[in-house]
């Protein structure tokens, strides 16, 4: 009888906590019972106070003498003289900066309506109470976004959805007949149109009602609102190609098998700091020769793959979670493989991964700081870039608290959301 | 799907067009002139608070613009990192790269660039606070210095002080910004870099006075603006532009002279800077008045140097190497015969 | 029975690729291959195209080359004159570094949060949830660049050490200096050293191996003492003391090694501008390590503490009903089946923390991304070359990681009927 030595020496009293509830002050009671329950809790208690008092000690008067109206960080030293304060004077003078990067100030409505409307656009998938009619919108959406934020006509978003809608009345037209011989319909028609007709109608409504509104350059967009560009986009668009990830690493075709693993491993085992270098440095070698993306589109495709494969892992988290039987009945019923995943798996699978998907978007959107490296003005770009004037040399603190709380409040906004959602999940599936 | 097509769509609206051998063909398509600068060095590119950008460079980048597409506003300035610059440049992404690169065997032959001439004269030095009380480079020993990475200058550290037998701490760091705030910290001893960034990041100083730049000049650092290898008539625009600014100065042509000399001079070196006679624009490719207008954006080379890093500025710099032939220093222009 | 016999005599028509199952996976897996086949052909004919109109071409040739940069932080032995891929090992020996390091204070950080956050103090159990909000939201890059100007900014510089009434003064009885460069320990020597074994790659010190073999056979005689101890157990009832014979096999024989090889202290001293002599921790490779741990503690502590919460309570008050104390229920009954929860995503973890090691150039440590993916490219122009190597080996490391991981997912995973 191999007994561990500990179990023999076990102490055979209670181990109920003590804590009588004395007569007196619930106050008093409670503290007695949460804080100074033991000596362990005690001594944690007393350090605990320990260091908020010492935290607050330090920050206290620096934020106490907080100066919000100078214009350079000169001004600030002089007005504080000598003493050591908070010059939030930076913040007030670029702040539009730090969110918008070199946007024209006078056109700031159009990112904030796109802004706006995107939480509109987001709230049927992610709050399932809501009319569906409301996904119509959220169809539309880029298009208007990119007309918004990008400016230049609004024929142009227009027709490339019109080449959209061909291939998928087209598609639809044939799929009945034959699925594969359909989608091939399908895409040929969408491609033609973009190819040779979209150019032409789009001059041709241009000229007769013109709705152009200041274009911007890509390089103009920076701050927060490039982050969250490149977020959004990247989660969005690596979606479809998620779920084909996904689905290629669960198929039992060892080709497609081998390929999806591949590529996953290899996207999850490099830092996103290479891949986002290998878009400002190595996608311009892969190219057609001549052709020449702007860098933010280049980013976004390289964010969109790294994003992918992570995506895929929530979504075969997802698929794993889904019983067995659903396939079987799908089968039963006499589905094929694409009709199975298109109408029975995929929606359950998507509907349980979206807790990941969103901490899925959390880290992403966190790692939208490393543009930095590549020359972007991201937030920290642009930090270093306003510390770099003659006015703010030397400022440190402020800037960094601020992007810090806006950061904070997204990722704990978005957070909090997944919690949310994955508690009612749980209670769906109970 | 149908937003995965949109980019698709979208790519090709942001398709910026060929990069083949006729760049000024594409600048003059395109409407604009891509120039890769530096993104904060005070003096030479910073943008201010609107998000204008000013400085050497920037000023360079307009005359180019003026010149080639008649508006020194039509011009996209690209922020590039010591890292990103070169790439950023062989790829077609930047047109001209105006970004104080200093002009060695290895950028101009191996990486494939052609430079079109010196815009600053410089060379690496280092700056200490006074109060470490040190007067000379080879008191350096055991210190610890902060680098910009990706650039001539940890090369050259690392040859002087081996060539000393004197021993050093790296720090390389990415941007600017950081490298100010250690300096300033004390997180390093020395800060090394071309001596006009230098001067214009002590300019910012809460006490510009209490640190020094040491008298060693370790290396030489012509500073120019780069372009592709291979396409020559860009090069030769971009080169007799900057040729164009310094001739100005040598010649007396200011900003605020400069359409009254077109029309009254007769100097006919002047006459023949400024268009009036002989057909040096077309020759270009350009129109006559192409150099009228690149002198008209900010100056001529004294005047934009006096403008952003004269005298009269927080940073301070004399016009040392950097002042005309006639007056000891290197500027030289080509004839314009 | 007639329709099979039917179907094995069908002959082969065109449409059966399509229909027929039989042949229809490898027609999809021919076509798939074809497409990637054809996608692959013409990313290489663009890169080739692209490498000839740029006058470059495709050589490793650049990794034999002098390097020309200095490394601050060598771990092997490097100068200036070194090649560029000796530049890159060091790289990544410092990226090894900083990632092993880091592993370990974020999981004992973690762990440290996750259980105090479940605790019964309400201060203690807020605090930690504060900590651990705070800094899972706000990203790595920021993390690392404030708490490296902290340190350049509160600590003190070395030329406040100096002179008649220094400023500042070294801790720990005048060992250990604190400053903004970094953190100077007293560095353990030999003065009786026993030598070096040299390969190409590095040196191999001989008194290393000579301590960690004492440590193996201390180790070894202190098994054999404590089976010994669990027989006498089992015989008698009773058990022997084992404690301090334990303590004495594992610290004397070392120690008395350690005195034969001459064994002290060398202390750090200011000369000149900076500390010389004794260990030092560069700020950059703190700052990095401490960014990287607080940062990855914070997801650590919810990784634990969703283990601790997924097992039922019912184990805890059968515990209880034993007689054991929450501290040896925790220890003997959760934490074992916690494990089995917690360890995949933790070795999650410990991927993010190799790869978020590329952050470093932020703060100039240099490590492989620094070295090899920055100044060497950008001093050679190989970006192609550099960054596939670079991805490579940033691959293998995860590869092996995760190898590592599913066989502890192999080995303890539930194995059901």
């Amino acid at each position: 009888m191999a007994m561990t030595t500990n179990l023999i020496q076990a102490r055979p009293r209670s181990t109920a906590v003590a804590g009588h509830a004395r007569g007196g002050n619930a106050l008093v009671r409670w503290v007695g019972k949460n804080l100074f329950n033991g000596w362990v809790s005690t001594l944690l208690t007393v350090v605990s106070v320990l260091a908020i008092g010492w935290l607050v000690a330090a920050v206290g008067p620096w934020l106490r003498n907080s100066i919000w109206s100078a214009g350079s960080l000169m001004e600030c030293r002089s007005i504080l003289d000598g003493a050591s304060g908070a010059c939030w004077g930076v913040i007030r003078d670029r702040w539009a900066q730090l969110l918008f990067g070199f946007y024209p100030s006078t056109l700031y409505w159009r990112p904030v309506t796109a802004f706006g409307l995107l939480l509109v656009a987001l709230a049927p998938m992610l709050f399932p109470g809501l009319p569906r009619k409301i996904l119509r919108f959220s169809a539309l959406y880029p298009g208007l976004a990119f007309w918004l934020i990008w400016g230049g006509s609004f024929w142009f978003p227009v027709t490339i959805y019109i080449g959209l809608l061909i291939g998928i009345s087209l598609f639809s037209r044939f799929s009945r007949k034959h699925l594969w011989l359909a989608a091939g319909i399908g895409m040929a028609g969408s491609i033609c149109w973009w190819v040779f007709l979209s150019e032409p109608a789009f001059l041709w409504a241009e000229s007769l009602v013109p709705t152009s509104v200041q274009a911007i350059t890509s390089r103009q967009i920076g701050g927060f609102l490039l982050s969250v560009i490149i977020g959004v986009t990247g989660i969005v668009l690596s979606l479809p190609l998620g779920i084909l990830l996904a689905l290629g690493r669960r198929s039992s075709l060892p080709f497609i098998h081998a390929t999806s693993v591949i590529f996953i491993e290899f996207i999850r085992g490099v830092p996103l700091i290479t891949i986002l270098f290998s878009a400002s440095l190595l996608l311009n070698y892969f190219l057609p020769p001549g052709s020449n993306f702007d860098l933010i589109l280049r980013v976004v495709i390289m964010v969109t793959l790294f994003a992918s494969a992570y995506m895929a892992e929530v979504i075969r988290g997802g698929l794993a979670a889904l019983p067995r039987g659903q396939y079987e009945a799908a089968e039963a019923l006499g589905l094929d493989y694409w009709r199975t995943q298109r109408l029975v798996i995929m929606p359950q699978a998507l509907k349980i991964s979206i807790p990941g998907i969103v901490n899925s978007f959390i880290g992403l959107f966190k790692d939208t700081t490393l543009v930095v490296f590549i020359g972007l003005l991201d937030p920290v770009a642009i930090a270093a870039a306003i510390r770099a004037h003659t006015d703010w040399q030397g400022i440190y603190w402020e800037l960094y608290i601020f992007i810090g709380a806006i950061f904070f409040l997204f990722c704990f906004g978005m957070s909090r959301y997944s919690m949310y959602l994955e508690r009612r999940l749980k209670t769906d599936h109970r | 799907m149908k937003k995965y097509l949109l980019v698709i769509g979208a790519a090709a609206a942001m398709t910026t067009g060929l990069a083949s051998a006729g760049t000024m063909a594409d600048v003059q398509s395109r409407g604009t002139l891509r120039c890769g600068v530096v993104s904060g060095k005070a003096g030479f590119s910073a943008p201010d608070a609107k998000g204008v950008w000013h400085g050497l460079d920037v000023a360079y980048c307009r005359a180019l613009a003026a010149a080639v597409l008649k508006d020194p506003n039509a011009v996209t300035f690209v922020p590039t990192t010591g890292q990103t610059r070169f790439s950023a440049l062989a790829s077609g992404e930047i047109d001209v790269l105006a970004r104080t690169t200093t002009w060695t065997f290895s950028r101009d032959v191996d990486l494939k660039f052609t430079f079109v001439g010196v815009n600053f004269y410089d060379g690496q030095a280092f700056m200490v606070p006074k109060s470490l009380g040190i007067g000379s480079a080879k008191q350096l020993d055991g210190a610890t210095v902060c680098i910009t990475s990706g650039t001539t200058t940890e090369l050259t550290l690392s040859e002087y002080f081996k060539r000393h037998h004197l021993s050093y701490e790296p720090v390389p760091i990415d941007t600017n910004a950081e490298i100010q705030q250690k300096y300033q910290a004390g997180a390093c001893d020395v800060y090394t870099s071309d001596g006009s960034d230098l001067a214009s990041i002590r300019s910012g100083f809460k006490n510009p006075d209490d640190h020094i730049i040491l008298p060693e000049v370790i290396s030489k650092e012509p500073l120019g603006p780069v372009v592709r290898q291979g396409d020559d008539q860009w090069a030769d625009v971009a080169r007799w532009t900057l040729n164009a600014l310094i001739d100005a100065e040598e010649l007396g042509v200011t900003k605020e002279n400069v359409d009254q000399q077109a029309r009254t001079s007769t100097n006919p070196e002047v006459n023949r800077l400024l268009g009036k006679e002989g057909n040096f624009g077309q020759q270009l490719g350009l129109d006559s008045e192409w150099a009228k207008r690149a002198i008209a954006v900010e100056g001529n080379y004294g005047e934009i140097y006096a403008n952003n890093i004269g005298e009269k500025t927080p940073i301070k710099l004399a016009r040392g190497l950097n002042a005309l032939w006639e007056n000891g220093g290197l500027m030289y222009s080509m004839p314009f015969r | 029975m007639a329709t099979r016999h039917a179907m094995q005599h069908e002959p082969f028509r065109l449409g059966m690729l399509i229909h027929d199952t039989r042949y229809r996976n490898t027609t999809i897996q021919v076509l798939a291959f074809l497409l990637f086949a054809a996608c692959a052909a013409w990313l290489i004919d663009n890169m080739l195209q692209n490498l000839a109109v740029l006058g470059k071409d495709f050589s490793f040739d650049f990794l034999w080359r002098r390097a020309g940069y200095d490394i601050s932080q060598q771990p092997i032995s490097y100068t200036s004159t070194s090649t560029h891929a000796r530049a890159a090992l060091v790289g990544l020996v410092n990226t090894l570094i900083v990632a092993a390091a880091a592993c370990a204070t974020a999981t004992l950080l973690g762990v440290f949060a996750g259980v105090l956050r479940l605790s019964r103090n309400w201060i203690v159990a807020r605090l930690m949830t504060v900590y651990v909000e705070s800094f899972r939201n706000i990203p790595a890059l920021l993390w690392i660049i404030v708490i490296a100007a902290v340190m350049s900014e509160s600590m003190p510089t070395p030329a406040a050490f100096r002179g008649a009434h220094p400023s500042a003064s070294m801790v720990l009885w005048n060992s250990v200096a604190v400053t903004n460069r970094g953190v100077y320990f007293p560095m353990p020597e030999l003065s009786r050293s026993l030598g070096h074994l040299d390969f190409g790659l590095g040196t191999l010190s001989l008194d290393f191996l000579a301590i960690v073999g004492v440590l193996a056979l201390s180790w070894v005689a202190r098994s054999l003492l404590r089976r010994r101890a669990d027989r006498a157990l089992a015989a008698t009832g009773r058990r022997p003391a084992t404690g301090w014979k334990n303590a004495l096999i594992l610290v004397a024989p070392v120690t008395a090694l350690l005195y034969l090889l001459g064994f002290h202290l060398q202390y750090p001293s200011i000369s000149g501008l900076n500390f010389s002599g004794g260990l030092q921790l560069r700020s950059s490779f703190i700052a990095l390590w401490l960014g990287l741990s607080v940062y990855t503690g914070a997801f650590i502590a919810e990784i634990v503490r969703a283990g601790i919460l997924a097992i039922s309570r019912g184990q805890t008050e059968a515990a209880h009903a034993l007689g054991l104390s929450p501290a040896r229920t925790m220890r003997l009954v959760i934490l074992p089946q916690a494990m089995r929860i917690i360890v995949p995503p933790l070795i999650s973890q410990f991927l993010n923390i190799t790869k978020n090691t590329s952050l470093g150039l932020a703060v100039g440590y240099m490590d492989l991304r620094s070295t090899l993916g920055g100044i060497t490219i950008n001093q050679t122009g190989r970006e192609l070359e550099g960054m596939m190597l670079m991805m490579l080996i940033y691959v293998c490391i995860s590869l092996v990681i995760s190898s590592a991981m599913n066989l502890y997912n192999h080995r303890t995973r539930l194995k059901e009927r």
